[in-house]
């Protein structure tokens, strides 16, 4: 047999090895560097990070591609980077560039209202974010390898990464109980496709790697992620915008991998310097809020 | 047979069912104690550069290098490259090795993920723990921006090469290094060569 490429395995195997990581939002080379010494899993190449895109306000679109491949070059870790939620041909150029993931993401302004990317005609694997199971495997059925909890990005509030993170896992719990003809109505009422929802069913989680995002800023915030249940977590504006990149950088690490282990987690949460400022979700007004975003 | 998992990062969930299934206990190797009274241990895929620095930060590496030293090692993809004596393609500054394979690894030698492949190999080993089914030690590996083996030295045995010969699988002694990932599938023949083949024999 020949060698195969761009199949679902090889992509949802890259993903499985991303798991009890840390991948980091940053917006040059030198950052990447800082993130890949500080044990970063893979980085996340971005113009703005979440919390500059809501202070600065207008289009957010792809980043300059020449922004990412000037991080490919700096780090020997995988590199991702954001298309808009519908704009498939941001994603070819991504795709053409060599990025190692693509993430579907609301943090950008969408480019569609009714439609994502059709995933399953690129060969470079996706990460969609969700707020619920429905969502999720709506993404899985369009051919996300890998799914993240939006939380609400930019803010350094956990909040949301909390909710959603309760809303797939608990979801899953109460489809775990089901009767077989109660998962064709469950089915139809969150908008999923029936044979994802038996296979999640039947696994007793997502049938892909699921990380948080979305607001997460301490070293205790990852650990709280972790143990409701994610395979890892992305950290966006939390590491970049604080007082101490690298010091926190390395802590969120340690903090994942050993995230039952509370003495370590308080060796680690100390003198880190100040934290992301952050926004409270609650005080964002209506439009403000990025995780509605995502049909 | 207590089988410990490198649990720093990395898919270890995988390789410690695969060892349930074959009636191992599987445990979690997160900090130097976690390797007392071990009969083998397996270091995941996963990203080496994060491993390293785990193990660098609590400790870990110095007490691998002596286990790796006498007792049984298998590494998938990543730990394929840290238990490698010389690695090339490594991130600027290098990165922390535990060693013991006497042989050269590259560190993406296929590329980045679009390059990521799944391919039937030869793996002649496997023929001694092979399913009546299937005689000849073909196995469908599983590369993910996989490194691959450039140089070995006298005392290493090759495991797997791919059809064009890239070395993928090599031993030596009680050290099991292979660039892809038994982990990811249902095949169990390279789980079962290590704990008979080198585990029961250490």
């Amino acid at each position: 047999m020949e060698r195969s490429t761009g199949t679902f395995t090889v992509k949802s195997g890259l993903a499985d090895m991303l798991k009890g990581g840390v991948i980091m939002d940053v917006t040059n080379a030198e950052q990447a560097r800082i993130a890949e010494e500080a044990g970063a899993c893979a980085v996340m190449a971005l113009e703005r990070v979440p919390a500059d895109i809501r202070v600065q306000g207008g289009v957010a679109r792809m980043s300059d591609p020449q922004k990412i491949i000037e991080i490919m070059e700096a780090v020997t870790i995988p590199v991702m980077a954001k298309a808009r939620i519908g704009h498939f041909v941001e994603a070819q150029i991504l795709e053409a560039l060599g990025v190692d993931f693509i993430d579907e993401s609301e943090v950008l302004t969408p480019a569609d209202e009714a439609h994502h990317i059709n995933k399953w005609e690129f060969k470079v694997p996706f990460v969609c974010g969700c707020r619920n199971l429905g969502e999720a495997l709506r993404r899985i059925g369009e051919g996300a390898a890998m799914i993240r909890t939006k939380g609400e990005a930019g803010t350094g509030d956990v909040v949301e990464a909390v909710r959603h993170a309760r809303a797939v896992i608990g979801e899953i719990r109460r489809l775990q109980t089901m009767a077989p003809e109660e998962m064709f109505t469950y089915a139809k009422e969150i908008g999923a496709p029936y044979d994802l929802v038996k296979m999640t069913a039947a696994l007793g989680r997502l049938p892909v790697v699921n990380f948080a995002a979305g607001g997460v800023a301490t070293p205790a915030d990852a650990a709280l992620m972790m143990q409701l249940g994610v395979d890892g977590v992305f950290v966006g504006s939390g590491i970049f915008k604080s007082g101490n990149p690298a010091h926190r950088a390395q802590a969120i690490v340690k903090a994942v991998t050993h995230y039952r282990d509370a003495r370590i987690l308080a060796e680690v949460s100390r003198n880190l310097g100040e934290a992301m400022v952050g926004r409270t979700v609650e005080s964002l007004a209506e439009g403000e809020r990025i995780a509605v975003r995502g049909w | 047979m207590k089988i410990g998992v490198l649990a720093l990062q990395g898919a270890f969930r995988e390789h410690i069912a695969k060892l349930n299934v074959l009636g191992a206990t599987a445990t979690e190797v997160r900090l130097p104690a976690d390797l007392d009274d071990l009969d083998g241990l397996i270091i995941p895929g996963g990203e080496s550069t994060t491993m390293g620095r785990l193990a660098q930060s609590y400790g870990l590496v110095a007490p691998l290098a002596t286990f790796s030293r006498s007792r049984p090692v298998w590494g998938t993809c990543a730990g394929l490259i840290l238990l490698s004596d010389r690695a090339t393609g490594q991130k600027k500054g290098g990165q922390p090795l535990i060693g013991g394979l006497d042989v050269l690894v590259d560190r993406n030698y296929f590329g980045r993920q679009v390059d990521s492949f799944e391919v039937d190999l030869e793996a002649p080993a496997l023929a001694t723990a092979a399913r009546p089914e299937d005689p000849t030690g073909s196995f469908h590996a599983i590369f993910i921006r996989a490194p691959a083996v450039l140089e070995v030295g006298p005392a290493v045995e090759v495991l797997a090469r791919l059809p064009d010969g890239v070395i993928v699988g090599v031993r030596q002694g009680h050290l099991m290094g292979v660039a892809f990932h038994p982990e990811l599938g249902s095949d169990l023949r390279f789980h079962r060569y290590f704990l008979q083949n080198i585990c029961a024999n250490a």
